[in-house]
């Protein structure tokens, strides 16, 4: 799509037929291209002002009557643009199923069993660099109903906002070589070369000793256009 | 350096603990819902509600709406807007985002006051942004008010609109209800498939 303000060789299209339920979902008309204005160019401020104390610690901030069960993991990377200049006290919306691939969301039917100790949603905001952590357990893989023996491989669900409303990402992140990709048409969704910007890095220097493992992830945000109002 | 995108995926049937989680009785704190107002916002009180249908037309009973609006004076509270001339409402955020899952019908309700003309020549609307288990990502609305005729007629991106196609962006005025009620469905396919903007 030639002269599109988003772009298609990183982004999946609304269709993908693979995904069933977009069929009926997606939009089928051309979108309209509009000039960016003040509308486009601001969006949502939230920052450190918006994070409580455990929201980061998803190992953390729901315990009941003990420590949640499963791999504790520190995720961690930067919120870039498309040029690397970090994003500074942006925020970062966290959701997951927990290590028994269950979603503590009451339409989740899968037969896996809840963890009392684990709600898996957190929110964290990057510091003056533009670096984000947080810190949770690795989820699980869970079955789906797209099509027969359907599984997701084991993602982290991420929502940012990034400097105004163009820039609105919402993303999932993925775990080194996971054998359920290739069948995954919400991953293979997207075009190929663009696929494995999903995938985080397992990283030493991210670890805890004897506490828990390090996956890197960095976020490119788009930006507006160079020349904004000008079309 | 230039580094490519990172692509957009589904927000999934489950995002509502994280995103939305007290509209959904989840124990964990909101950063925003459809309340967008309180006692001491400036300006006019509207509602805004609405449903979202898929291309069957059936009602889509776990999508997630999220408006970005002016304040009454058409300033957004971003430090990219930084006009002198118009207010800044301190308290006014300009944000809210709501599930379409917790009503019977699968509405959504915004409460908000109507957004002043940002710039002169564009009418006061809504930035919308559409998410729902089966989108890849995100899509982009407006919603404009049946009541600004005159300012819907000059703006330039309703304007850049099919006029075949312009309705689908209209908010109607709900007589009927008590308050100041603007109706808008959003229809992801079909005859009155909404416009959705490449912005």
């Amino acid at each position: 799509m030639m002269g599109s303000n988003r772009d298609w060789d990183s982004q999946p299209p609304f269709i993908h037929t693979d995904y069933k339920s977009t069929v009926l979902r997606g939009p089928t008309k051309p979108l309209i291209p509009i000039s960016q204005t003040l509308s486009e160019l601001t969006g949502p401020v939230y920052g450190h002002e918006a994070v409580g104390e455990l929201d980061a610690d998803m190992t953390r901030n729901a315990r009941v009557n003990g420590e949640p069960l499963g791999e504790r993991i520190i995720v961690a990377g930067r919120v870039v643009d498309e040029d690397d200049r970090p994003i500074p006290n942006t925020l970062v919306e966290v959701w997951q199923c927990n290590s028994s691939g269950r979603y503590v969301h009451e339409a989740d039917q899968h037969d896996a069993p809840l963890d009392p100790n684990f709600l898996g949603a957190g929110r964290c905001v990057t510091d003056e660099n533009g670096r984000y952590e947080f810190r949770t357990i690795k989820p699980g893989a869970y079955p789906w109903r797209n099509h027969p023996n359907a599984w997701r491989p084991n993602h982290i669900h991420l929502s940012l906002f990034g400097a105004s409303f163009v820039s609105r990402l919402v993303t999932q992140m993925y775990f080194p070589g996971d054998p359920l990709f290739e069948f995954d048409p919400i991953f293979n969704g997207v075009p190929q070369g663009a696929r494995e910007r999903m995938i985080s890095s397992f990283d030493l220097s991210l670890t805890e000793p004897e506490f828990a493992l390090g996956y890197n992830f960095d976020i490119v945000l788009r930006g507006p256009k160079a020349t904004p109002m000008e079309d | 350096m230039k580094r490519g995108q990172t692509p957009s995926q589904t927000v999934g049937p489950f995002f509502a603990y994280g995103l939305v989680p007290e509209q959904y009785n989840y124990p964990f704190a909101s950063l925003a819902d459809g309340e967008m107002v309180d006692d001491t916002t400036e300006g006019q009180r509207i509602r805004v509600l609405g449903h979202v249908y898929d291309g069957a037309g059936d009602l889509v009973p776990d999508a997630i709406i999220e408006i970005w609006q002016a304040n009454a004076h058409g300033r957004y509270n971003h430090p990219a807007d930084d006009r002198k001339d118009n207010l800044l409402d301190p308290d006014f955020k300009g944000f809210g985002r709501m599930g379409t899952g917790t009503t019977p019908d699968n509405r959504f309700v915004f409460d908000t006051i109507k957004p002043g003309s940002v710039d002169g020549a564009q009418a006061p609307h809504l930035n919308v942004v559409v998410l729902m288990r089966g989108m890849l990502l995100h899509a982009y609305t407006r919603l404009y008010f049946s009541d600004e005729e005159d300012a819907n007629a000059a703006d330039p991106v309703l304007s850049s609109v099919p006029e075949d196609r312009r309705e689908t962006l209209i908010a109607h005025r709900d007589v009927d209800l008590p308050g100041r009620v603007y109706r808008f469905d959003i229809h992801m396919q079909g005859e009155r498939e909404t416009v959705f903007f490449d912005v």
